[in-house]
């Protein structure tokens, strides 16, 4: 019982980075109706802005922070103009070619800079682990599943309550009765991409901490997992995103403790395959009728 | 004099006699030395890559539907053919032994191809290609830990291992079946359906067409020819590893058939031969050579899909610029000054 709390906490650990990366995945597809494959290799940039801020400059850890966020952000934003939005109204396969070019750039990029070894993210939030009751918590995995939690909680405040927030709505609804609404698709599009790309530095801090180590690729596999708990959970909904990034995360865990961590990952992706073949539209994802 | 003009009217013609050419040219340099070892050894993996995009272009050029898993069939052919190639290893030799693995390992890709066709009956769009891509990572990580395929180290397939000078006319023969097939298929009734279920499902529903019958019989075709290819893929090392066919290389294959275009033969072939060779193009770039290519790849898509930059390029491309010209001369002399519509 007490491996089965634990593993359950440490998968929803997991599960939240998962969230806050597919989180970004499904408000991009929401919006600007397309699949960002660089996402995932947002969080490695975040990752190794970390290393630079931190390990390199000696920045204390709030600027550290601040700067891993920020420069996502600029990064997310940069990437839409120049790449992404050039294309709107082209066929969404050129978009998704156009991302995944950007994956291939920004890896590279990293590597060239940052070399192939891989190097110890800076550990500079240290936190007691918490005994309850005969299970012991690490405390980095609470601070994970805190800063997760607060985040979704103001992702659905400012999605549903904020004027903003109902532009970003209206967008992802039908752009051009948006656009004839006086909302600027332009604007509300880079929006997007600006707090999915924050979210992701937000995940990059949470990896590095769990995780330590961080190559050019780390974010190719997360970004997948993520991008897979998007659409697990209903792509383009986003209360769907974190119920899929949980969910994701903590069938990984269980799977990895009580079956064999060697199949864990195809465990994952039968429930997933499972699960899509059942309901065709995700978890959360709305059905859509089809007119003739 | 007719027949001559006839055939070079036909695109598919043209294709097939380019392709010869270009496989006369590779065995001339290779049996007369004029190569060098680095492209040696493009020359299986290109023409694995022809078959892999050309089958590929048949699920999401024809059939419209994202596949995001094709190494996976692939993984499945190259593994389940070489198996059967090492147990043959002693009795038979390659002339007969590699035909039996390719086909054995494009009917077990086949097999998998139907498995993976089903949940498509049910799935649209970005859900299939997501249930695509899980299935290839599911086969990778199952390749991955049985020990029948060697686990993590990967399978030995040194007995079986042959140089690219005995391998390339068994891949010539598949490079062609394959083409051919394909451009069969878009010829034919069965092409004709399988591009109208992609224009309109409901529309080709209603006059009778067995969408199931078709999407299944796509999966299928495309799976096979993966699968064939990999079995005489895995011929041409001495060690394969489950992990190199992953959802990367299936990105790869996808991004050889949107860039050739979607639903052209001749465009996959040419994309696959060119992209293939591009990285050993680039090879003086040295460590710079991976980001030349994703630049490359960011700039044809913006160039050929931006409409911003549409214009820029119309009035750099000569070919426009002549087609033009003529056109003009031509209204010019038929309407006597009457305005030409701009753009396509």
């Amino acid at each position: 019982m007490i491996e089965f709390i634990k593993t359950l906490i440490s998968g929803l650990g997991l599960g939240s980075i998962y969230a806050l990366i597919a989180l970004g995945y499904t408000m991009v597809y929401g919006i600007a109706k397309m699949l960002n494959f660089a996402h995932g290799d947002v969080i490695m940039v975040g990752a190794y802005a970390g290393i630079v801020a931190f390990t390199s400059a000696g920045l204390p850890p709030v600027f550290t922070v601040f700067l891993s966020v920020a420069a996502c952000t600029l990064l997310g934003v940069l990437i839409e103009r120049f790449a992404y939005k050039p294309l709107r109204g082209a066929s969404s396969l050129s978009v998704l070619i156009t991302a995944i070019g950007m994956s291939y750039l920004l890896q590279n990029l990293a590597l060239m800079i940052f070399g192939s070894q891989q190097q110890a993210y800076p550990q500079y939030v240290k936190l007691p682990s918490v005994t309850l009751g005969g299970i012991t918590i690490d405390g980095i995995t609470l601070l994970t599943l805190g800063v997760t939690a607060l985040i979704m909680i103001g992702m659905s405040l400012f999605i549903n309550r904020t004027r903003l927030g109902k532009a970003m709505r209206a967008v992802a609804e039908d752009r051009g009765a948006a656009e004839l609404m006086g909302i600027s698709v332009d604007k509300t599009i880079a929006l997007t991409f600006a707090i999915g790309s924050a979210l992701a530095a937000v995940a990059s801090i949470c990896y590095g901490l769990t995780y330590v180590y961080i190559k050019p690729t780390t974010g190719a596999m997360p970004g997948i997992k993520a991008f897979t708990a998007a659409v697990f959970g209903g792509i383009g909904s986003i209360p769907g995103a974190m119920l899929g990034g949980i969910a994701l995360g903590v069938i990984e865990q269980m799977a990895k403790t009580y079956i064999s961590p060697l199949w864990a990952d195809a465990i994952v992706f039968a429930v997933l395959v499972l699960v899509l073949v059942i309901r065709p539209t995700g978890l959360m994802g709305k059905e859509v009728q089809e007119k003739v | 004099m007719d027949r001559v003009k006839r055939v070079f009217k036909n695109k598919n013609a043209v294709t097939l006699v380019l392709l010869a050419l270009f496989y006369a040219v590779i065995a001339w340099m290779l049996w007369s030395g004029h190569i060098t070892r680095q492209f040696t050894n493009m020359i299986i993996p290109m023409s694995m890559y022809i078959v892999l995009a050309v089958s590929l272009n048949l699920v999401v050029g024809f059939l419209g539907e994202l596949n995001l898993g094709h190494a996976g069939f692939m993984s499945i052919g190259l593994f389940s053919g070489c198996l059967l190639s090492i147990a043959l290893s002693g009795s038979l030799p390659l002339i007969a032994r590699l035909p039996l693995s390719m086909l054995a390992g494009g009917i077990c890709a086949g097999i998998f191809g139907f498995a993976v066709g089903m949940p498509a009956l049910r799935l649209k769009g970005d859900y299939l290609a997501i249930v695509t891509l899980a299935c290839g990572e599911i086969v990778k990580n199952v390749i991955t830990n049985l020990s029948i395929t060697g686990g993590a180290r990967g399978l030995n397939t040194q007995p079986i291992y042959s140089g690219a000078k005995a391998l390339l006319p068994y891949a010539v023969v598949l490079v062609f079946v394959t083409v051919i097939v394909m451009m069969h298929i878009k010829k034919s009734k069965q092409g004709r359906a399988i591009m109208a279920i992609r224009d309109n499902r409901i529309a080709a529903e209603s006059i009778g067409l067995n969408v199931t019958y078709y999407k299944l019989a796509v999966f299928i075709i495309a799976a096979f020819f993966a699968g064939a290819a990999g079995a005489l893929y895995g011929h041409f090392f001495a060690n394969v590893k489950a992990v190199t066919f992953d959802y990367n290389m299936s990105i790869e294959i996808l991004v050889i058939v949107v860039l050739g275009g979607m639903g052209s033969v001749r465009g996959s072939v040419i994309a696959a031969i060119v992209l293939t060779a591009l990285p050993e193009i680039f090879r003086d770039f040295g460590d710079y050579r991976m980001l030349v290519y994703a630049v490359v790849l960011i700039l044809a898509m913006l160039f050929t899909n931006s409409p911003e930059l549409r214009s820029l390029r119309e009035n750099i491309t000569p070919a426009k610029r002549i087609r033009e010209g003529f056109r003009k001369r031509h209204v010019a002399r038929v309407l006597s000054g009457g305005q030409e519509k701009g753009g396509k």
